[in-house]
């Protein structure tokens, strides 16, 4: 093991108080003066104040319409979303611009796939192949796709650790496949999906493959091109950005032949009453003023990221996870749902003969912001045969002593339904 | 009869014995646990309210003029809740039950549990035993 030299390591290059200042929300007390231990990032993260301070910029000085004004202040506001565009691609190391798409987020981005690609390359008899750890957003457009077309959605099994069966994913990869859609990492569980090689298995039978990367851009450095990602889609504010905006990554000849979905300002070139014609990438499928603030403030959480180095806060939160999952099992009783080999800082788990929600309601009047339930995963709940689970998620500012906090208030859970 | 005001009035009176939340929830939980068990018959979809993240179900009868309610949660928080508003409306006629106000929950600081934003199915069991009640006295009247 290389434990020693990762906390040597850890140690050295990262600063985990320094981190935690940068975050105002951190530094709050709830109820009877508790301090705050925010555990439920999987859900949204806090925003650093660069992130504030940047919006907050655009609003005082910059706001305005974009690529349409001629005057001075709608050239800063163009200048900055573009600027915007192209750090979001230089983040997921996309080869231009034109390939970043901006949306309200991960749902939206799905969807948007759904409705063009999939309206234009799935039909009757055809497949669409996903994962039994698919958040809700990415099972529902899918299935609404089929629905629509006569296709059929198919599901790749996940075994009782929360890794998906690889054998069954080859097997269920047919020529009727038209499309697979994957989740990188699991929200529920914290699984890290074989992306890459799921990816050139799917090329190999010419399948384009979409990823759900909203629980992976927080926690590890993506590069799209090196994945061989046809579509990746992301959120903003589990980033540590805004909410309200996101990504969709696709490759630029996939993207330049798709139809346009939403109709409105900015996506057309010309419109008269008997035809309109559509604007260029990434613009066709921007229909409307879009999140302006959100898409500058997002790549300022961009810089914030690579700032910090994603390699540096991988390796701080596996440590962090490690401690956490030593830690909770020293709790009677409790089990930990989702045990893959390979994991993101997520600890789901069901406390013994507690409720989870009993659980998280306790944890909350502590000051422990956890999340219970199913977590939009309903099928993998059902899966593992349990209602939901209560879920501490990490974020690189969250500490040691956080998970202390945590396994402190799981005892006097257990001390008040024991 | 005892008024649900007045019924509601002793719980605030006895909810005022405790100092802090945590005393607060351990009798909520013991609440909880003494409430009788519903039969498993109305364990089931048709008496489910839809919450969320804890179940709760609900069972209603028109009585002798009075509604009788059973309810149970798999969440014991959730039940200790259960318990009041039970204490509160069951044997009450339909029609108080249908105009309550239902502020004591906030007179012993357990109001936040109400928001619908909780899921965790309380705000919409209020709504369905008042709906049950409105029902029995419309019933009632033909």
């Amino acid at each position: 093991m290389d434990t020693l030299a990762t906390r040597t390591d850890a140690g050295t290059a990262y600063d985990v108080e320094a981190v935690r200042a940068a975050f105002p929300a951190l530094h709050q007390t709830v109820y009877d003066g508790q301090p705050l231990v925010y555990l439920d990032n999987a859900a949204t993260a806090q925003k650093p104040q660069a992130v504030i301070d940047r919006m907050a910029a655009y609003y005082r000085r910059e706001n305005s319409n974009i690529h349409r004004g001629v005057h001075v202040l709608s050239q800063r506001a163009t200048e900055a979303y573009e600027a915007a565009r192209a750090r979001l691609a230089r983040f997921i190391g996309a080869a231009d611009p034109r390939e970043v798409i901006f949306t309200r987020g991960t749902t939206e981005a799905v969807n948007l796939v759904a409705q063009t690609y999939g309206r234009a390359h799935v039909g009757a008899g055809d497949e669409v192949l996903i994962t039994a750890m698919e958040h809700h957003s990415n099972i529902v457009p899918w299935q609404l796709l089929c629905e629509a077309t006569g296709a059929t959605l198919r599901v790749v099994p996940v075994d009782d650790t929360g890794a998906i069966v690889y054998d069954e994913y080859l097997r269920l990869l047919t020529e009727r496949t038209k499309l697979v859609a994957v989740v990188h990492v699991s929200n529920a569980l914290g699984t890290i999906n074989p992306v890459r090689a799921l990816i050139e298995a799917a090329h190999a039978t010419g399948v384009p493959v979409l990823v759900d990367g909203a629980q992976a851009v927080p926690h590890m450095k993506v590069d799209v091109r090196a994945l061989g990602a046809d579509f990746y889609c992301f959120s903003g504010h589990k980033m540590f950005g805004p909410t309200g905006v996101g990504v969709l990554y696709g490759k630029e000849a996939l993207l330049e032949a798709m139809p346009p979905w939403q109709g409105g300002g900015d996506m057309i070139e010309t419109v008269t009453f008997e035809r309109t014609t559509f604007n260029e990438l990434p613009h066709k499928f921007e229909a409307g003023t879009p999140h302006i603030a959100g898409g500058i403030g997002l790549a300022a959480a961009a810089d914030f990221l690579d700032g910090l180095g994603l390699d540096a806060v991988g390796r701080y939160e596996h440590e962090l996870l490690e401690y956490a999952t030593a830690r909770v099992t020293e709790i009677d009783g409790l089990r930990i749902v989702g045990t893959a080999p390979e994991k993101a800082s997520v600890v789901s788990f069901l406390p013994g003969a507690v409720h989870p929600y009993d659980a998280g309601t306790v944890l909350d009047r502590l000051g422990i912001a956890v999340r219970t339930g199913h977590h939009c995963t309903q099928p993998l709940m059902q899966r593992f045969g349990i209602p939901g689970t209560v879920r501490a998620s990490f974020a690189l500012y969250n500490t040691r002593a956080e998970v202390d906090r945590l396994v402190d208030g799981l005892r006097k859970v257990h001390q008040m339904f024991g | 009869m005892e008024t649900i005001a007045r019924r509601a009035d002793e719980i605030v009176d006895e909810f005022a014995f405790f100092e802090d939340w945590m005393e607060k929830y351990e009798h909520l939980i013991e609440l909880g646990r003494a409430l009788p068990l519903i039969e498993d018959r109305y364990k089931t979809e048709e008496y489910r309210v839809h919450g969320c993240q804890a179940q709760v179900w609900l069972h209603a009868e028109h009585d002798g003029g009075v509604v009788r309610y059973r309810a149970d949660s798999d969440a014991l928080i959730t039940k200790g809740l259960i318990a009041l508003l039970v204490r509160v409306f069951s044997g009450q006629p339909p029609e108080a039950v249908a105009a309550a106000r239902l502020d004591f929950l906030g007179r012993i600081g357990l109001d936040e549990h109400l928001s619908p934003t909780r899921k965790n199915g309380l705000a919409a069991m209020v709504r369905r035993m008042k709906h049950y009640a409105l029902a029995f006295s419309e019933t009632a009247k033909n």
